[in-house]
């Protein structure tokens, strides 16, 4: 498994076609409380850079982008009792909605783990 | 991911000036504390130390310390400054007896609002405490219309903390103040919109027992080199914990108490805005204030729209700007919104055509496309809890 970042803020785990979509610890510790997610529906097709997610906090609702393109397969049903798992484990379990991927080749453009530790040291 | 609604953080729409936003006097302080900062009303403003929620349920159950120095302090003062203020003010400023605080508006002509302001009467003069992100067209507006005889002045040299909480006067009354005048209420004894001076040591302080959480508390006007031991020695109590803007924000919100530049604005009227109750016995029938003449017809004929409180099902927010419905006939916009941290679902305040005001009329507010089902429901939404 592999993850990528963007600069969004938003990570991909990606494992064989399918992609895990969430939102980095610095991007969760900008936002402050999450109170909501809004998920997107099982089934829908996403284009990367679109917003098929929504993340409420006490003081914004924050768009979440697809990294890349594909086909949404599963959402993190977790949240709707406990959205704050997007605080506690942005990275794990606080997961938000997994892709199957239409072109790993959008993969290319994001960064690793150093380069985007880099980049948010820069901000 | 990117924050694309109305937020303390990104957007203050009173507030387009290219200049470097100012510090507080204890910036270091915040920032020692673990405050995030952001710019507000040209301010360098803690918006939160810990987490919002965490400082608005602390505050509830016992005492948060929020610096508000942003806000502007002025002293109007002279021969004929109750006349010269009710002038402006549609408040019995005349009736109010030193050491008495009430809440105000500034009106312009066609009765819209300027400002909300709390007014004391301090005795040798008045003390009004106004929003940070107005205080600057406040004065000028002042300026404009105060008689020559009475002054004003702007206490720039002095901030002003919120001790906001039911724990507020155990904490406030540790710290040994002194009432600067024989026979005057020691702190404790203060009551809600009761205001007096003290000395801490060789600091004078104004206090009154005031506040915009909905909760028991006091405001205290300190010189700004005295702000941060004065914060140290509140926040050495265990029953203090330095509190951001956030949850100021979300628990005025709660409290039902409207805030300028989003609930209330120059397009705003008192009488849809339900502050009614700031236009006193005497001034209805007398007018006399600027913008009496529309304000008091709309007392009498009623208002097209009417600010209301709106409990939203579910958990997602609705924020400033989403248009309510009725059916498929929008009614009105949402002027704040937010999740309430006590209520534990979303609330909102919104301006809706008066048909739709009544509490319980079943409405519905556009967000990104989803219609939320919300309630019309009285305001506070959570009890207000003052030391009367």
């Amino acid at each position: 498994m592999t993850t990528y970042y963007t600069k969004d803020h938003e990570w991909i785990a990606v494992e064989g076609d399918t992609g895990t979509v969430g939102i980095t610890d610095y991007a969760q510790g900008q936002l402050g409380d999450i109170t909501f997610v809004d998920l997107p529906e099982v089934g829908n097709a996403v284009k990367q850079g679109e917003a098929p997610c929504v993340v409420d906090s006490v003081k914004a609702a924050s768009d979440v982008y697809a990294p890349v393109s594909g086909e949404v397969s599963d959402v993190n049903e977790a949240l709707g009792d406990a959205p704050e798992l997007v605080n506690t484990e942005p990275e794990s379990g606080g997961w938000l909605f997994r892709l199957t991927l239409a072109d790993a080749g959008q993969l290319g453009a994001l960064m690793d783990r150093a380069t985007y530790d880099e980049y948010v040291k820069g901000l | 991911m990117s924050a694309d609604d109305a937020s303390i953080e990104a957007n203050d729409n009173f507030d387009e000036s290219p200049l470097e936003p100012e510090v507080l006097p204890v910036d270091a302080w915040h920032r020692a504390h673990g405050a995030r900062m952001v710019e507000f009303a040209g301010y360098w403003m803690p918006v939160q130390y810990e987490g919002i929620i965490a400082e608005h349920l602390w505050t509830r159950d016992h005492a948060g310390l929020f610096d508000v120095s942003h806000m502007g302090q002025l002293m109007v003062s002279g021969e004929g400054a109750a006349e010269a203020l009710e002038a402006l003010l549609p408040g019995d400023i005349s009736a109010l007896k030193p050491g008495r605080q009430r809440y105000s508006l500034l009106l312009d002509e066609a009765g819209g609002i300027l400002d909300d302001l709390m007014v004391t009467n301090r005795d040798d003069h008045y003390y009004l405490v106004v929003n940070g992100v107005t205080k600057w067209d406040d004065i000028a507006h002042l300026r404009e219309h105060l008689p020559d005889e009475v002054t004003l002045n702007l206490l720039d040299e002095h901030g002003l903390l919120a001790l906001q909480g039911p724990e507020s006067a155990a904490a406030l009354g540790s710290l040994g103040l002194r009432p600067a005048f024989d026979g005057m209420p020691e702190v404790t004894d203060l009551r809600f919109m009761q205001a007096s001076a003290y000395y801490r040591g060789d600091v004078p302080l104004g206090v009154s027992r005031s506040g915009y959480s909905g909760e028991d508390g006091y405001e205290i006007s300190v010189p700004a080199q005295d702000i941060a031991a004065l914060a140290d020695a509140l926040c050495a109590r265990p029953e203090v914990k330095p509190t951001g803007l956030g949850a100021r924000d979300s628990l005025r919100l709660e409290a039902g108490l409207p805030l300028y530049g989003h609930d209330l604005s120059p397009e705003t009227d008192p009488v849809s805005a339900g502050l009614g109750f700031a236009i006193s016995k005497r001034r209805r029938a007398e007018g006399g204030f600027m913008g009496a003449e529309p304000v008091l017809a709309a007392l009498v004929n009623g208002t097209p729209t009417t600010r209301v409180g709106l409990a939203v099902q579910g958990r997602q927010a609705a924020r400033e700007g989403a248009l309510v419905f009725s059916g498929d006939h929008p009614v009105g916009r949402v002027t704040s919104g937010g999740f309430s941290p006590s209520l534990n679902h979303p609330i909102a305040m919104a301006y809706v055509a008066t048909t739709h005001a009544p509490e319980g009329t079943a409405l519905t507010i556009d967000v990104r496309g989803k219609r939320l089902p919300a309630r019309v429901v009285s305001m506070p939404f959570v009890p207000h809890r003052y030391f009367r």
